[in-house]
């Protein structure tokens, strides 16, 4: 029965990364059932595989690993607006214990706060305190916390062990703030301030 | 004992993971963060306005919208009218003919079929998130 399963799933995922095939990636504009090919000004647009299929590829979401277009230069996005805002990417793990029977959550800061600034989150989606969050899978699937990102515009919610990532019988560390020393506790909290 | 647990544990994580794969195939529709804005634009006779996370993003960080020019994270939450925009707010930051083309190019926006509905596009999706 397990063997059947087995198969039969390796077979529709063999099959579906070839059916997708790099020409599919992307749809066209005019074919997305969103941009009306009537309009005039649709060959203005930038198709998106003209500019993603440069990208760091995945098999998911918009098929880009966006993270590491990013960190490797594929991209150089502006960080700021006005010349005074003040650029803060904070490398600090979050350990998260309460994950039931799945592996721990490890949220990583940097990926993150080389993105978005940090009061994009704190203290409107989370509060800046380890355990002071209850963050739950129901209330992600509904839009909230991490599903306030994940699943509408950053890699979707089925991809389970990109979060649940680290293996509860090998973490022998504590959970929450993974701190390196007492210096970098002291930076990470006046980041943020 | 326990390994008929753990092998009825896989074989639903791998009916689930199949299950979705094949979601993703049927679904594939428009491109993933796509957001529709339809509150106004019909109404006043223009096509639904589709904005493109992926282009942006090439071009910005989240935060350059979502923080310095205010944009809320969720779709719906904000209010914006080709008003606000001409005024430099919103869109208006930066399509104002300098950092990116101005608004005389309404076609450029304006794009979308005629009948959408206002919201978030994705294509991979689970079940949520349901308040998009």
């Amino acid at each position: 029965m397990r063997k059947t399963i087995f198969f039969t799933s390796l077979l529709l995922i063999l099959s579906h990364t070839i059916y997708a095939g790099p020409q599919q990636k992307w749809k066209n504009l005019a074919e997305d059932e969103l941009h009306d090919p009537a309009n005039p000004a649709i060959i203005e647009l930038q198709q998106p595989a003209e500019a993603l299929s440069a990208l760091p590829g995945d098999y998911i979401g918009n098929k880009v690993r966006w993270v590491n277009a990013l960190r490797h230069g594929y991209i150089e996005p502006r960080t700021n607006f006005f010349p005074e805002t003040k650029i803060r990417v904070l490398d600090l793990d979050i350990i998260m214990e309460r994950t039931g029977e799945m592996g721990l959550v490890k949220f990583p800061h940097k990926a993150h706060t080389e993105w978005l600034d940090c009061n994009n989150c704190h203290d409107k989606i989370f509060k800046m305190k380890v355990d002071a969050n209850p963050i739950n899978m129901f209330a992600i699937l509904q839009g909230e916390y991490c599903g306030r990102c994940h699943g509408a515009v950053a890699f979707p919610l089925t991809e389970c062990l990109r979060c649940h990532s680290v293996a509860r019988s090998k973490f022998k560390g504590k959970f929450g703030a993974q701190y390196k020393d007492a210096q970098h506790k002291i930076q990470a909290n006046t980041l943020a301030k | 004992m326990k390994s008929v647990l753990s092998e009825i544990i896989t074989s639903k994580l791998l009916i689930t993971l199949t299950s979705l794969l094949l979601l993703a195939n049927i679904n594939v529709q428009a491109e993933y963060a796509d957001v529709v804005l339809n509150k106004y634009a019909e109404a006043h006779g223009m096509r639904p306005v589709i904005y493109p996370h992926w282009f942006h993003r090439i071009r910005f960080r989240c935060k350059v919208c979502h923080s310095e020019l205010g944009f809320e994270m969720r779709a719906g939450a904000n209010d914006v009218t080709m008003a606000d925009i001409i005024d430099g707010k919103f869109c208006g930051m930066c399509h104002n003919g300098e950092i990116a083309w101005s608004t005389e190019y309404c076609d450029r926006c304006h794009s979308g079929l005629p009948g959408l509905k206002p919201g978030i596009r994705g294509d991979s999706e689970t079940s949520g998130p349901g308040r998009w």
